[in-house]
């Protein structure tokens, strides 16, 4: 009994100490009310994101038409603008960047997972790639506008897509290393021993075995941060995306427009016929990145009921 | 293929040469590999350079105690006092980490101790999905939505621009950021914990929220303490819900400036290199990346804290 005082009085708002039975029905019902709180809890983010696209495609679903993927932005006829120019400088932004980043991302990633030894450098190098995974994508955009559009400008062309892509590829990098290590990580080293056996080289033993087994994997972590990168507004912002132009993108040196500022550059307009316009080209990013976001989770998933 | 065919014509002699290309083709492999995985050296050096140098400019111009210490901001009239665009961020970022916190954590004890496997297998998935959404989304929504609801219902004098629905919307998008890593932590527990609580006769609530939260204590630490880095750094929400005005010691229901909203804001117009504008940017960037690198130090060393320890 004493004890049980004790308790109640260190542990306060817990269940009380005294009676036992009364104290099971509190506690029972003090439990029901958790199980009822955490349930909810767990779905208000979700929730939200359903209000979230409810109310977006409420306000723009009039605008989505093919007229709108296919038109550029219009200043004099707001409501038969559209979205074409953003569209195809957001694909050409997802092509350069992937093509910049994953050979990059596969490369550190194989390095670090089947050469580096456990020196001082590569732990180095480890924890340098997790802080950078925290670096805000607008401070990217900083050295993205140090480094390519000023420094490197004879080369990068300045402001161009290319260096928008150099500066997202330079965003996501870490991402792509961190999903392709855990992918390699999880490969037996039987496999590699296998290879070894048969006399392979440590390349011969990454190209033919390793990569193969680890790509399921390290796509969907590629698929994640390439979507993330088309959907990043704010860097591109910073390296001299165009928010307006009246020319289509045809090369890597020209100047370019995207999705998510061509949606900020609309929100940032009062008129009513720019909010919807806003609205509707959310619609479309949210359909892109919805899909491609849904695939490779839907392709991890069958990856890992596999293994 | 074409090695084994050429090993069966014409025998070691083939094989010698073969094996010298191999060797050769090994290095320059690995050479690139390592170039591959030096890179996040230079770029983090490239980062530290490029802030440090224009940064090291504005300090000619503005003295680093003003910029510091000063609570007035406004760089058309000369006025460079961080503290004002701190205070935006700040807040922004309470407010997130106040609906973030509870929520990402209950959700996190949902997903590991209490949800049925069919449904944690549907609901992780539809949580990422929550943290892939575009941020210009988000404040679309905090701005067209959220201020509009607020102000028709419980704050009448809310403005267009405010730090409470930017926050709020931000605290949605990073629970998925504090759920995963918590849940990560939780899921961590020896099962031997939970059963001793049983055993003593505790109920789920009473293992969940007395042995098992406790045990993951510093992987939620470290999950909260990277939910804030992210809303540190997170910029078009509070660009386009939290508005462009500097505003020292606002309401929430007010419009304020963050850090990251002002380097947008900046870059918007057109600002010629040289400028002290310009180089504000720089200065006010590494004073973020500053914060962010800090916070996320501290998150790395309460993961291994908990990693170290089961």
């Amino acid at each position: 009994m004493a004890h049980s005082s004790t308790k109640a009085k260190r542990q306060e708002g817990g269940p009380s100490g005294g009676d036992f039975k009364e104290s099971l029905s509190t506690r029972y019902g003090l439990d029901t009310a958790f199980t009822v709180l955490v349930s909810v809890a767990a779905f208000v983010g979700i929730l939200v994101l359903a209000l979230l696209l409810v109310d977006v495609t409420r306000k723009g679903y009039s605008m989505v038409s093919l007229e709108f993927l296919t038109s550029f932005p219009s200043q004099v006829f707001p409501e038969n603008g559209g979205i074409y120019p953003a569209l195809i400088g957001s694909l050409w932004l997802l092509g350069l960047t992937g093509v910049i980043s994953v050979p990059l991302g596969l490369g550190a990633a194989v390095y670090l997972e089947e050469y580096g030894q456990d020196t001082r450098i590569n732990r180095m190098i480890e924890i340098n790639i997790s802080n950078l995974a925290g670096v805000p994508s607008v401070i990217y955009g900083l050295l993205g506008l140090g480094i390519f559009v000023e420094l490197l400008a004879p080369v990068t062309g300045g402001g161009s897509v290319f260096t928008g892509a150099l500066t997202l590829s330079l965003l996501i990098l870490p991402v792509i290393i961190v999903a392709t290590r855990e992918a390699l990580r999880a490969i037996p080293d039987s496999i590699r021993e296998g290879g070894y056996a048969l006399g392979a080289t440590q390349w011969e033993v990454i190209w033919s075995h390793l990569l193969p087994k680890a790509l399921p994997g390290a796509i969907t972590g590629i698929i994640l941060a390439l979507s993330r990168a088309v959907g990043e507004a704010a860097p591109i912002l910073v390296v001299g995306v165009s928010l307006y132009q009246t020319y289509v993108t045809t090369g890597p040196f020209d100047g370019y427009m995207a999705l998510p500022t061509q949606i900020y550059d609309w929100i940032s307009r009062p008129q009513q016929v720019f909010q919807d316009s806003a609205a509707a080209g959310i619609i479309v990013a949210m359909v892109v990145l919805l899909v491609a976001n849904s695939f490779a989770i839907w392709l991890r998933n069958r990856y890992q009921q596999r293994s | 293929m074409a090695t084994r065919a050429e090993g069966t014509r014409s025998g070691a002699e083939a094989w010698k040469r073969n094996s010298r290309g191999r060797e050769t083709r090994e290095r320059a492999v690995k050479f690139f590999l390592m170039a591959c995985a030096y890179l996040s050296i230079f770029t983090t050096f490239g980062l530290i350079i490029v802030l440090f140098e224009e940064t090291s400019r504005f300090f000619l111009k503005v003295s680093p105690v003003e910029f510091l210490t000063s609570t007035q901001w406004a760089p058309p009239q000369g006025d460079f006092g961080v503290l004002p665009l701190v205070y935006g961020t700040l807040m922004a970022t309470a407010i997130a980490i106040a609906v973030a916190l509870p929520l990402g954590l209950l959700t996190a004890i949902y997903l590991s101790e209490y949800a049925p496997l069919a449904l944690r297998r549907w609901l992780k998935p539809a949580l990422e999905i929550l943290a892939g959404v575009p941020t210009v989304v988000y404040g679309f929504f905090a701005l067209t939505f959220i201020t509009p609801f607020f102000r028709d219902s419980v704050f009448s004098g809310i403005q267009s621009f405010n730090a409470l629905s930017a926050g709020l919307i931000m605290g949605v998008m990073i629970i998925p950021t504090v759920a995963s890593v918590s849940e990560d932590a939780i899921y961590a527990v020896p099962l031997a914990l939970r059963e001793g609580a049983y055993a003593l006769g505790a109920t789920r609530r009473e293992t969940a929220t007395r042995i098992v939260v406790p045990a993951a204590l510093s992987g939620i630490v470290a999950a909260v303490i990277l939910g804030i880095s992210r809303a540190v750094g997170e910029t078009m929400i509070v660009t386009i819900a939290m508005g462009a005005q500097a505003n020292w010691l606002g309401s929430p229901l007010e419009g304020m400036q963050a850090m990251t909203a002002y380097i947008v804001q900046v870059v918007g117009g057109e600002t010629p290199r040289g400028s002290i504008t310009y180089e504000s940017i720089f200065a006010v960037g590494s004073a973020l990346f500053l914060m962010t690198l800090a916070l996320n130090l501290a998150s790395y060393w309460f993961v291994r804290r908990y990693r170290e320890t089961y």
